[in-house]
């Protein structure tokens, strides 16, 4: 099996490169971003050696000329922003619309939405009374969260941060399965031993989000790179902010994916805010998607706030990585219009006029306004699929939190595949602890 | 880094659960004992190691009432005007950090010397190395301690060895880390963990976990000031939660010296951190309900610890307890019983016992029985005392 992957790597890059390159480049995944220098053995010089200077990484042409590039010398233009429908909801004239949106589709996404806004909203307010600790809204992010899942297949492997409920929300989970993980109670998938927000589910292929930034990223790649090797036909696709590219691992991810060749689609949400730490403390040059072609990654920057550019860079995004067997980058620009969680009052470092501009760019009303043009959506039925959401909201939230907690017992279990000795006595010393002293355990933890 | 950026109000109002609760009720009185009784120690000229050479805190004259955030704030404050190569950086301390512990210091000393990073914390503490070796003061935060383990290379391979390996040529010693550590009632795994172990394992650095805002401050000036790099873990806990007496103005609790945090006769309590609370409530209950005499040790400084405190102690009481949040095994209690085991095998009237968390990763849900409560605190002080 991994010799007919490489064949087909082969196959695919040897007719751009020079012949002596085709064995390195078969790894370097050259998929449609800027092409890496071609590589050439060491033990084969280069005919064109006299005007170029071949090393193992890649061959570059010599230049007399001192051209300085980047800083502030010539400054590269930014990246454009791909959008299809403008910030009022009214199509762009011309826009490349590779994957058109079906009208059964595009009116899941926004019934999608729809849900994701009243749980944000009801969700939130139940953490500011008290009846779990902890919560992050996605509002101004919408549109990214539910394009983006619109056009991977369920089959495809999600890694995500910790603002893309929407996301697996599109995937089918549910707002009584999102209710419970908040509650952290008995029905809840990961046992209650994580705050809330913190989903997961096997049966979705989304993977269980842990707190700390961008550590997903390298394992996307690898589990990329494992659907690679297996020819699942599937891709990998992981979410992340534009302060968490700063970490280490982003860049790990990026180079692993590029020189391994790995189906995998980074999602950048550039939201513009990590905390308090504004964009422009965090990086300088072109944001997020100009690392991308340094890497040898495609990329595209997309209009965070379209629904239907999302979808469209998205899936395309996929129809890359599948068919070149690499990485790609998108860059979705949008803005975090809540705070950065209930823990947080962004009014002490941002400007309110700021946060009134962008929420005049509401995602979620720019692609109604284009559903309702395209005659596919009116009031009645948002009315409707408002008053319905929040029902189901408010039922969800009042059944999860009557759900006992999970038995004291579970405090031990998956710390490994079988529990160990110690482990086996401390929980016999937790329950002994318990029977002696009943009121050390919380009424609704059941003890066994 | 991450989610819960400031469990800064949620930690006022939300979901202390079972007996953490209990333990946050008795924090006020805790902290009068802890006055009451370093004030009864300071009178009664406790044991040299209880006082630090730099006279007690009370000498300091005038004092303020402010809790542990602002004893944190107030130390900066201080450090960063008496020298201006002082610098505070790390993920949203511009604006005061997420838990307002640099707040007015951008305001006061600028943009150049206070200012958020890019979010890496790798890059944060690799980042003041550099500046440390090249001789500045930076006071880096990593904005929770569960955070700092891309850092570890740094901290473990650079800056705990960069004495040793050039001979003495380099050094960092003005580098300083600063992280919240510790449960918080609704943290979870990445938002309570305890890692000071990991740190005690490396020789080069110093790892310090004070109990109190007075405590705080007064280690924080003498940490900033130490000619050796040093992780100060602080009990984001306790940030509010913990009021007391401050002295104003600029003074030093040296590293390397435990505190008689309270005098004893039957076990000697052992502890650091937020934990020095609990153990305060543990012996106060079992003093009330069982006449049972504890001496309290607040160890301060982990790494060099002041193993010549507990060994006194032990001499005296013939019993030992340690007590820590992070999980038993491999946490530093088990260095602090090995080596009293070793010193004071003779003198002890029973085995030396040990109260912390489980290993388990720290669970949301089951905090309250995850943690070395004061209630499992006083089992085993009843266990050990009664266990001759």
């Amino acid at each position: 099996m991994l010799a007919r992957c490489a064949a087909a790597l082969r196959g695919r890059t040897a007719g751009s490169l020079p012949a002596a390159a085709r064995g390195l480049a078969a790894s370097a995944g050259a998929a449609g971003g800027e092409q890496p220098p071609a590589a050439a053995p060491t033990s084969q010089p280069s005919s064109s050696q006299e005007d170029r200077m071949d090393f193992p990484g890649g061959s570059v042409p010599f230049t007399a000329g001192m051209d300085w590039h980047g800083g502030a010398f010539a400054p590269r233009a930014p990246l454009p922003c791909y959008r299809t429908i403008d910030a009022a909801g009214r199509e762009v004239p011309d826009a490349a619309i590779p994957h058109p949106l079906p009208r059964e589709t595009a009116v899941r996404m926004y019934e999608t939405m729809v849900r994701l806004q009243t749980v944000d909203v009801l969700f939130y307010e139940a953490q500011r009374q008290g009846r779990f600790s902890f919560y992050m809204t996605s509002s101004g992010e919408e549109a990214t969260a539910i394009g983006s899942a619109a056009a991977l297949h369920p089959d495809d492997v999600v890694f995500s941060q910790y603002r893309e409920q929407g996301v697996i929300m599109y995937r089918g989970f549910s707002i009584q399965n999102m209710a419970h993980q908040c509650f952290g109670n008995m029905h809840e998938q990961g046992k209650g031993r994580q705050m809330p927000i913190h989903y997961g589910s096997r049966e979705l292929n989304f993977h269980t989000i842990s707190s700390p930034l961008a550590t997903q990223l390298p394992h996307a790649v690898g589990a990329a790179y494992a659907m690679k090797l297996e020819q699942r036909g599937t891709v990998a696709a992981a979410y992340f902010g534009e302060g968490a590219a700063s970490e280490g691992d982003f860049h790990a991810a990026l180079n692993f994916a590029a020189t391994l060749g790995a189906p995998v689609i980074f999602v950048c949400r550039n939201n513009g805010w990590a905390i308090s730490t504004p964009a422009s403390d965090q990086y300088r040059g072109d944001g997020i998607a100009g690392r991308g072609p340094a890497y040898g990654i495609a990329t595209l920057r997309v209009d965070g706030g379209d629904t239907r550019a999302v979808y469209n860079a998205t899936a395309e995004a996929r129809r890359i990585a599948l068919e070149q067997q690499a990485p790609v980058l998108l860059e979705a620009m949008s803005y975090r219009s809540g705070h950065h969680s209930t823990s947080d009052d962004s009014s002490r470092y941002r400007a309110a006029e700021e946060m009134r501009a962008w929420r005049a760019r509401d995602p979620v009303s720019r692609f109604q306004r284009w559903l309702v043009d395209q005659g596919w959506w009116d009031d009645a039925a948002d009315t409707a699929a408002r008053q319905a959401a929040r029902r189901e909201v408010i039922q969800a939230l009042e059944a999860a939190q009557r759900a006992p907690k999970p038995p004291l017992s579970t405090m031990f279990e998956d710390v490994y595949a079988r529990m160990p000795p110690h482990l086996e006595a401390q929980r016999a010393e937790v329950l002994a602890h318990v029977a002696a002293h009943p009121d050390a355990c919380p009424a609704d933890i059941p003890v066994k | 880094m991450a989610l819960a950026a400031a469990v800064r109000r949620g930690m006022q109002a939300q979901l202390w659960g079972g007996l953490l609760q209990s333990q946050l009720r008795g924090l006020a009185s805790s902290a009068q004992l802890q006055q009451s009784a370093a004030a009864a120690a300071a009178a009664a000229e406790a044991s040299p190691a209880a006082a630090s050479p730099a006279g007690p805190p009370e000498a300091a004259g005038r004092t303020v009432k402010m809790n542990l955030c602002a004893a944190v704030n107030d130390a900066l404050h201080i450090a960063m005007a008496e020298d201006s190569r002082t610098l505070c950086f790390g993920e949203d301390v511009g604006f005061g950090g997420v838990f307002m512990c640099s707040r007015g210091l951008q305001e006061r000393f600028g943009r150049d010397r206070v200012f958020n990073t890019p979010l890496s914390e790798q890059g944060i503490v690799g980042f003041a190395i550099g500046a440390a070796a090249e001789g500045f003061r930076p006071v880096a935060e990593i904005q929770f301690a569960d955070y700092i383990f891309p850092a570890f290379d740094q901290i473990t391979n650079e800056a705990a060895k960069y004495r040793y390996r050039s001979g003495a040529a380099y050094n960092v010693g003005g580098l300083t880390i600063r992280a919240p550590y510790g449960a918080v009632g609704h943290g979870g795994h990445y938002h309570s963990q305890s890692p000071e172990a990991f740190f005690t394992h490396i020789p080069g650095v110093k790892v310090v976990m004070p109990s109190g805002p007075r405590e705080a401050k007064g280690l924080l000036l003498a940490s900033i000031r130490e000619p050796d790099p040093v992780i100060f873990f602080e009990a984001k806990m306790l940030y509010r939660t913990a009021v007391e007496e401050v002295p104003e103005g600029d003074y030093e609790i040296p590293l390397g010296q435990a505190r008689t945090v309270q005098q004893g006769s039957d076990i000697t309590l052992v502890g650091w951190g937020q934990q020095v609370r609990v153990l305060e409530l543990a012996a106060k209950e079992v003093q009330d309900q069982d006449k049972i005499s504890c001496e309290i040790l607040d160890l301060r400084t982990l790494l060099p610890w002041d193993a010549d405190a507990v060994e006194a102690s032990v001499r005296k009481t013939g019993r030992l307890l340690v007590s820590h949040e992070a999980p038993i095994t491999s946490g530093f209690g088990a260095e602090v019983v090995s080596t009293i085991a070793d010193r004071c095998f003779w003198s002890l009237e029973a085995p030396p016992a040990r109260v912390c968390g489980y290993d388990t990763p720290f669970p949301l849900v089951f905090e309250p029985l995850y943690l070395p409560t004061a209630r499992r605190v006083a089992e085993a002080i009843r266990r050990t005392v009664t266990a001759t």
